[in-house]
């Protein structure tokens, strides 16, 4: 049996009513990650602050509001607020100084196969010697200053900035590559105007790793090494706390790294990634 | 449009623009040395839109690559306007098959003016309006800002030509562009290339491995037979798969029978005396 055959119009954008609603408030402030985080970070606190104050052993566990009020008592008297700076001012020395190695080594190992040799084997070797080993060899070669934990930092953060941006190198593809030189791109240029924004994610992954790397070698460094002249960092402030009892401002120091953590990665990070590789596609 | 002038009749007595004179090429891989063309020749005249047309392993996009300046040649030399192709340059843009052949991190403006900046071409404002030139030849004005990733792949390989032909290339090379688009979008781009040649009367090296599509897009044909790649024959098209009066053939049964060595069936009568 044949059928009839036909053709029809399909409906009009307006007369098919709503093809699109927004979400309800509701909806949209759930999908909102950090409301969902900070409710369970609010849960969190509260178990913390009932346990504490069950245990009422304020040498072993001070409570929610114990550690609060020390936060804030050193907050005001601008002493956490210094160590915080000394800290964060080293560790941003020795991380600059490491991500311009980095950047180095790694522009040598992409122009020729013995750059790229001597890469591999260095990070081989060096990059699973964790860096506060080599704290003792760094007081010897460089004494009692900044100058060894900027040593030990730079360690801490130039093998995995290399590796990851020698790997996001590698892994630019060859399409990419041809358009590159077919544009008439060589060497120095070529390396900035393509490699390294096709491989910023990589990069990205390697800076956000060797910060990592570098602010926990930085506190355990503090604590091992001691002050440099008359300031300290956190870790020296969390050293001197424990030694005199002093444990609510032990957890307010603690408490301080943490804020900081989550600021650089949840706030300085995450706005560079929006605007980078998010915004570009090239990370979901 | 008359027959001659899509056929590029009348062109004979210009010099060629490319000439490709007994070229050999070969790559190495894992184990081993593989030969893709052996003494490969041809001409291209100016706005020719000459196809490279043959199954896989008969080494056309390698020959691409080697026109492009990528690979030299084990034998034979490629001359571009007389000189000796040695390396990649601006003056044989390219337009990969790859939908990321776009620089992500880019604009589609941005990519566009891309080659020209990088060159040295042309500088800012001029290469501003270049590019928006050709970006409203590929009607994509309303996209010129956007990011590559928020575009279809039709859109994409039309952002790449834009950009190739932004250069104004003494010569367009095209590897196998619309391959991974759908049949539908790549029946409209097809189109869409003609009508831009109608336009400017660029010159482009084609290579596809679809005979419908080197009748449609070229006026000269090369036949390539595979491994390794050969020149097996050399044919005119009007853009029209036609009956060729003189051997009763279609022009895609003609072709499909050369690269395929199959027997030829004779059309029309047979007259028997």
């Amino acid at each position: 049996m044949v059928r009839e055959e036909f053709v029809c119009d399909p409906i009009k954008d307006a007369a098919l009513g709503v093809v699109e609603k927004p979400l309800t408030k509701w909806e949209r402030v759930y999908n909102f990650g950090a409301l969902r985080k900070l409710f369970i970070i609010l849960v969190l606190a509260a178990t913390w602050q009932a346990y504490a104050m069950w245990l009422g052993k304020g040498l072993l566990l001070p409570t929610l509001t114990a550690t609060a009020n020390a936060l804030w008592v050193n907050v005001a008297s601008g002493e956490l607020l210094r160590r915080a700076w000394f800290s964060i001012s080293v560790l941003l020395m020795g991380y600059g100084l490491g991500v311009a190695l980095a950047g180095l080594f790694t522009a040598i190992a992409v122009s020729s196969r013995i750059g790229a040799d001597f890469l591999e084997t260095m990070t081989s070797m060096l990059n699973p010697l964790p860096a506060i080993a080599l704290l003792p060899l760094a007081l010897i070669w460089f004494g009692l200053g900044n100058g060894s934990m900027i040593f030990v930092l730079v360690h801490s953060v130039l093998w995995p900035v290399a590796l990851n941006a020698h790997t996001g190198f590698r892994s630019v593809s060859n399409t990419l590559r041809m358009v590159g030189r077919n544009a008439g791109l060589r060497g120095a240029r070529y390396i900035v105007s393509i490699l390294i924004p096709a491989a910023s994610g990589s990069i990205l992954s390697g800076l956000k790793i060797g910060w990592a790397f570098a602010w926990r070698t930085l506190i355990a460094a503090e604590l091992v090494f001691g002050a440099t002249s008359n300031s300290g960092g956190l870790g020296w402030f969390i050293y001197v706390s424990k030694n005199e009892l002093e444990i609510a401002n032990v957890f307010a120091g603690l408490l301080t790294i943490i804020l900081i953590g989550l600021f650089v990665e949840n706030v300085i990070f995450r706005n560079i990634e929006l605007m980078t590789v998010k915004k570009w596609g090239m990370q979901n | 449009m008359s027959d001659q002038s899509r056929l590029g009749i009348g062109s004979s007595v210009v010099a060629p623009l490319l000439e490709v004179r007994g070229v050999t090429l070969q790559y190495k891989t894992q184990d081993h040395l593989v030969t893709a063309t052996y003494r490969v020749n041809f001409e291209i005249c100016p706005s020719d839109r000459f196809v490279l047309l043959g199954p896989s392993g008969c080494g056309k996009s390698t020959l691409l690559k080697a026109v492009g300046g990528f690979l030299q040649p084990e034998e034979g030399e490629i001359r571009l306007k007389g000189v000796r192709v040695a390396k990649p340059g601006p003056d044989r843009m390219m337009v990969f098959q790859e939908f990321d052949q776009l620089l992500p991190w880019k604009t589609v403006k941005e990519n566009v003016t891309f080659t020209l900046l990088k060159s040295g071409r042309l500088k800012g404002k001029a290469a501003e309006e270049r590019a928006m030139q050709y970006i409203r030849k590929v009607n994509l004005v309303k996209f010129a800002d956007s990011y590559p990733h928020t575009l279809s792949g039709g859109m994409k390989q039309r952002v790449a030509i834009a950009r190739a032909m932004a250069m104004e290339p003494d010569i367009l090379l095209m590897d196998e562009p619309f391959a991974a688009l759908d049949a539908l979008t790549r029946r409209k781009m097809q189109d869409e290339l003609l009508q831009l040649w109608e336009d400017t009367r660029f010159t482009v090296l084609f290579v596809t491995h679809s005979i419908s599509e080197a009748i449609a897009v070229g006026n000269r044909i090369l036949l390539l037979s595979p491994h390794p790649g050969q020149v097996k024959a050399e044919l005119n098209s009007n853009g029209r798969d036609e009956v060729d009066p003189k051997s009763g053939l279609r022009l895609s049964d003609k072709i499909h029978s050369l690269l395929f060595a199959e027997k030829v069936e004779e059309r029309g009568p047979v007259h028997h005396d």
